[in-house]
């Protein structure tokens, strides 16, 4: 269970609150205008931004003082999720091993990752020799590989086109129902919102709602998310 | 390889085997020691009689060597000082770091020289030095100098003997007078160098018509490179004397040995060194006479102040000299 | 975006107050031995001088390597990599030999009025603040174009893709991606400059003409040697440390982490445009090339006759320069990583002090205070080569400090976030990011230790024993015993073997980072 308990994210001008909570399984996505916040309550949530207040709490623990790598999550970040000057096998290794000291069992473990991302074969490369989609395939199996139970989706893959988002998505799903994990994506299109199923939250105003099911959220979308989605 | 090169390391670094030996430390500058200066062969022929082993201690220049006897006081490792000149050994007495050293010597020296605490080893008279298939006749005096359109190197007196010679120089020949003469060479004054070494570079590179430097330079040249063309000006003001001198430490934990070196450094076996090694005239001269070019630029006059005088003027004559070339 | 508050580590922070230590201790030794401290008309006249001709020189060696890094840096010719390689070359050689390339070519009977005087037109002059700017220049102008290419190279391939694809001339490309870059860059460049040349001593001394071109530094150097007034040499050397004080925090202060995102390792050349800025970058390049290889190459000539007699003692000294070199190198290069990667994570002006303020000791007043300090436990002389690569080691940080913190920097904000979320901590982020990713300004950066470290005559003049003579040391020696001509070889073998191992380190970055 991820507890946003009475949470407060303050930076400058800016605040944020957020007091509600999501158990194992939940898909959330994250929607609002921009500048909302979705993206700092993703960097409290991974550890990259202190809380002005109140607490994150996993199964009761609050991770105040836990660093980022050893929070139960994996995130991925809008870009630079993969390292340059290492070729994918080991940027997937680093989810096995953050030291790459990695066995014939992990090896096979990652070569089984990449199969199920359908990179089977593009391990020895470098990310610069991936394309987007394939890049985003990469990151996804680092996260099938670490299995924490919190993902956190910082879109990344806004930058793909729509088939290739939806077949995002739907590795996405693939590698939630193989982890069992929490996932928070934030996104800006319904469309990805519907497609992964489950729950949206919506921020503005500087209060993230709590989720409530999508699919009815959006039949019926109270005033503030409708001015967001703007006339159909 | 890595330990070789460690080891190899370690080896340059560690200490001297501790031996039963006696040792005599002298502090000297630099060019004393180095494989040219006279310290190799002093050190193989000091050994020869006294059991002892003798180690030089090199710092820097004469001015460097009272700086750091300054610096080490009476815990000085030193038994002797060897290196001073006589613009420095007032300062060096009042240190009341030195010994008197009992010795009655006969020296060559150009004029009288009678110090308790100091005694001469070698001797030089200070001189501009030109190349004469550049400059064929030189200028006769400062004042001459002065006049001509040529250009010379001197040395820093704040970083260098020569150059604190030559201060005195001017103040022993001109007096009051000294800060006007200084006024008349700057346009002539190239530029001013830290050390003897750098002003004598930029002299052989072309850079200046004459530097200052010894009457003995030429001799170099004629010996090591059969070159007869470097010549030294000699002014009728009379040419500056620089004497050379060594003292003994009163914190010594070798009076006997030190003396003993005191003793020995007046006699053939060292004096014979210095000549071609600190191309300087030896305060006792050898057995076998001088080399050639020594006898060859011989000013009629020689000027010394005493080292009272020079230490009580030095301070006026650097200001005279600092406003003169500030301009 | 706000980073979480880390605390400054421990060994960053322990290295950190060594270095300060290490500024501090010696001059304090040497202040306790002095009493009472005054400053005459004469330091303050000093203290302009110092600030005047070290200002000219950084604002000079700055500005007029931005062309020749930029041409550099968008142009692809046969010989470019020898070229950047070469052109380096010059701010190792030990200021002595420098000076003397430079009046072969500068000088009254140089290459210069030689030809001015075919042409009948009056003679230059070299001696003034113009011969110290340009001997400054000279040294300073090598380090200036590498660390301004750097800067250049850290812009993303993405963002000139995208300048070229919003069809960006050269004057937006200048605009929105290079005004940025040096302006991180440049302030950096230019302190780093400024403190060179306010402590520079041999080449003012030298060329500056006489007693109007007197430093702090010479004026320390007065102060030890000819007055021994120790307390005011402390007095000026506190004096000196804290105008590089004022300096390192003003140019921290303006200095602004240019934003950009990090690119994929694409080999990507900048535009190259074409018109008059061809005939622009090929001038700079030329006017370059001549006035940084012509006294090189005079230097080169110089050495060449004497090599064949070279006496013994030559081997040794060069195999102590060499160990000498290699050791500060290692321990400069390991410690600017460190205070890099801990400013880098978190700005602190300690760090930043200690990584800058070793480069405005006096090396006359280290070195006194570090022999006062010594010469009660052990003759100095015993701990000469430990005492020399302590020192190297320290004022070389500083060098090191600088070339490695920009790119420090990129890394943390680039790949921080991700290493973090992956636990990358300690020796396996050092091993799969730091050191891969930063390879190309580590190797420079120990190389350029490693060559200066190799051409200081430091402290070593001071402790050095008999048989313990380094090759800076030789040099000197057989000049001060009229050994003109072999001087002039010990000297070539000194800069070649500066050179060798400079080339050796950056090269090995080089290769780690394809």
């Amino acid at each position: 269970m991820l507890q946003l308990d009475q949470l407060t994210l303050t930076q400058d001008d800016f605040h944020l609150t957020a007091d509600w909570s999501a158990g194992l399984g939940s898909r959330i996505a994250l929607m609002g205008p921009s500048g909302a916040g979705k993206s700092t309550l993703l960097s409290a949530i991974a550890g990259f931004f202190a809380p002005t207040g109140g607490a994150i709490r996993w199964q009761g623990r609050d991770l105040r003082d836990t660093p980022p790598g050893d929070r139960p999550v994996t995130i991925l970040f809008q870009d630079q999720n993969l390292f340059p000057h290492l070729t994918v096998a080991q940027n997937l290794g680093l989810g096995l091993r953050p030291d790459l000291r990695l066995t014939a069992e992990d090896n096979a473990r990652i070569d089984g990752a990449l199969d199920r991302t359908g990179l089977a074969g593009l391990g020895p490369r470098r990310p610069a020799q991936l394309s987007g989609g394939q890049a985003s395939r990469a990151a996804l199996a680092r996260a099938l590989l670490r299995a924490r139970p919190i993902l956190l989706l910082d879109e990344p893959f806004a930058a793909l086109g729509p088939a290739l988002r939806q077949e995002m998505l739907a590795l996405v799903r693939e590698v939630a129902d193989a982890t069992g994990a929490l996932v928070l994506m934030v996104t800006h299109d319904p469309e990805d919102a519907r497609a992964l199923g489950g729950q949206l939250a919506f921020i503005a105003d500087g209060i993230v709602q709590p989720p409530a099911d999508t699919t009815s959220l959006l039949a019926d979308p109270p005033p503030a998310l409708r001015a967001y989605l703007g006339p159909k | 390889m890595k330990t070789t090169l460690l080891a190899a390391g370690l080896a340059t670094i560690a200490l001297p085997a501790l031996a039963e030996t006696l040792v005599l430390t002298v502090l000297t500058y630099d060019s004393f020691t180095s494989e040219w200066g006279p310290g190799p062969a002093v050190e193989a022929a000091f050994e020869a009689t006294c059991a002892c082993d003798l180690q030089f201690v090199p710092a820097g220049d004469g001015a460097a060597l009272l700086a750091r006897i300054q610096l080490e006081g009476a815990a000085s490792e030193a038994d002797i000082v060897l290196g001073l000149d006589t613009s420095l050994t007032a300062a060096a007495a009042a240190t009341g770091l030195f010994a008197p050293h009992g010795i009655t010597a006969t020296t060559a020296l150009p004029v009288a020289f009678e110090d308790p605490l100091f005694l001469p080893f070698d001797w030089g008279w200070f001189a501009f030095v030109h190349d004469r298939t550049r400059l064929a006749e030189a200028p006769k005096s400062f004042e001459a100098l002065a006049a001509s359109d040529l250009k010379i190197v001197i040395q820093d007196p704040r970083s260098s003997t020569p150059g604190l010679g030559l201060l005195l120089w001017v103040k022993a020949a001109y007096g009051d007078r000294a800060a006007e003469v200084w006024a008349a060479l700057a346009d002539n004054i190239v530029t001013v160098t830290p050390g003897w070494s750098e002003a004598y570079g930029l002299f052989l590179e072309g850079e200046a018509d004459m530097v200052l430097s010894y009457t003995t330079s030429p001799a170099y040249h004629l010996i090591v490179e059969s070159d007869d063309n470097k010549a030294a000006a000699l002014f009728d003001e009379g040419q500056y004397l620089q004497i050379e001198v060594a003292g003994k430490l009163a914190a010594t934990d070798q009076p006997a040995l030190a003396d003993q070196f005191l003793a020995f450094m007046l006699t053939d076996a060292f004096q014979a060194a210095i000549p071609q090694t600190n191309w300087m005239y030896p305060a006792v001269t050898p057995a076998a006479g001088l080399p050639e070019g020594f006898d060859t630029f011989r000013p009629a006059k020689s000027l010394l102040l005493s080292p009272e005088e020079a230490q009580a003027v030095r301070d006026v004559a650097l200001a005279e000299w600092q406003a003169a070339l500030a301009r | 975006m706000a980073s979480r508050a880390r605390p400054l580590n421990l060994p960053a922070t322990a290295l950190a107050a060594l270095l300060l230590a290490l500024v501090a201790a010696p001059l304090a030794a040497v202040a306790l031995r002095g009493a009472g401290l005054s400053f005459g008309s004469a330091d303050w006249a000093a203290v302009r001088f110092t600030l005047l001709q070290a200002t000219l020189s950084a604002l000079l060696s700055t500005l007029l390597a931005i062309p020749v890094a930029r041409a550099l840096a968008r142009r692809r010719f046969p010989g470019r990599g020898a070229l950047i390689v070469l052109m380096g070359a010059p701010f190792l050689l030990p200021a002595v030999v420098a000076v003397l390339g430079l009046l072969a070519i500068f000088g009254r009977t140089g290459l210069l009025n030689a030809g001015l005087q075919t042409l009948g037109l009056p003679a230059i002059s070299i001696y003034g603040l113009q011969g110290v700017l340009l001997a400054h220049v000279f040294l300073n102008l090598p380090l200036a174009v590498r660390m301004i290419l750097q800067g250049w190279l850290t812009i993303p391939a993405e963002r000139i893709r995208l300048a070229q694809s919003l069809g960006f001339g050269p004057a937006e490309i200048s605009h929105h991606l290079e005004r940025p870059m040096l302006r991180e860059v440049l302030p950096g460049v230019a302190l780093v400059i400024l403190i060179i040349c306010l402590t520079s001593f041999a080449v003012v001394l030298t060329l500056g003409g006489g007693p109007r071109a007197t430093t702090i530094e010479l004026a320390i150097y007065q102060a030890v040697r000819f007055d021994f007034d120790l307390s005011r040499a402390a007095g000026l050397a506190g004096l000196q440390v804290a105008i590089c004080a004022v300096a390192a925090l003003a140019a921290w202060a303006i200095v602004r982490p240019a934003a950009f995102g990090a690119g994929l390792d694409r080999a990507t050349a900048l535009p190259a445009p074409g018109g008059w800025r061809c005939g622009a970058d090929a001038l700079a390049l030329s006017a370059a090339t001549l006035f940084l290889l012509l006294p090189l190459l005079a230097v080169v000539l110089r050495g060449l006759p004497g090599l064949t007699d070279l006496p013994a003692s030559v081997l040794p000294a060069a195999g102590r320069s060499i160990l000498v070199a290699l050791a500060s190198a290692t321990l400069a290069t390991v410690a600017a990583l460190t205070l890099a990667l801990a400013a880098a994570a978190r700005p602190s002006a300690l760090v930043e002090g200690a990584a800058t303020l070793p480069l405005a000791t006096s090396g006359l007043v280290l070195g006194t205070g570090l022999f006062l300090i010594v010469q009660p436990f052990t003759p100095p002389m015993t701990v000469a080569l430990p005492v020399t690569i302590l020192v190297n080691t320290a004022l070389t940080l500083p060098y090191l400090y600088r070339i490695l913190l920009p790119e420090t920097r990129a890394l943390q904000v680039d790949y921080g976030r991700l290493a973090d979320s992956l636990s990358m901590s300690g020796w396996p982020r050092l091993r799969w990011l730091v050191l891969p990713r930063l390879a190309r300004p580590i190797g420079f950066g120990a190389g350029v230790a490693a060559a200066l470290s190799m051409g200081d005559l430091g402290v070593i003049t001071l402790f050095a024993g008999e048989r313990q003579a380094t090759l800076p040391l030789v040099v000197q020696q057989l000049t001060g015993a009229y050994r003109i001509e072999a001087a002039a070889s010990a000297a070539l073998i000194l800069v070649t073997l500066s050179f060798a191992l400079f080339w050796a380190c950056d090269a090995g970055g080089r290769r780690a980072a394809a």
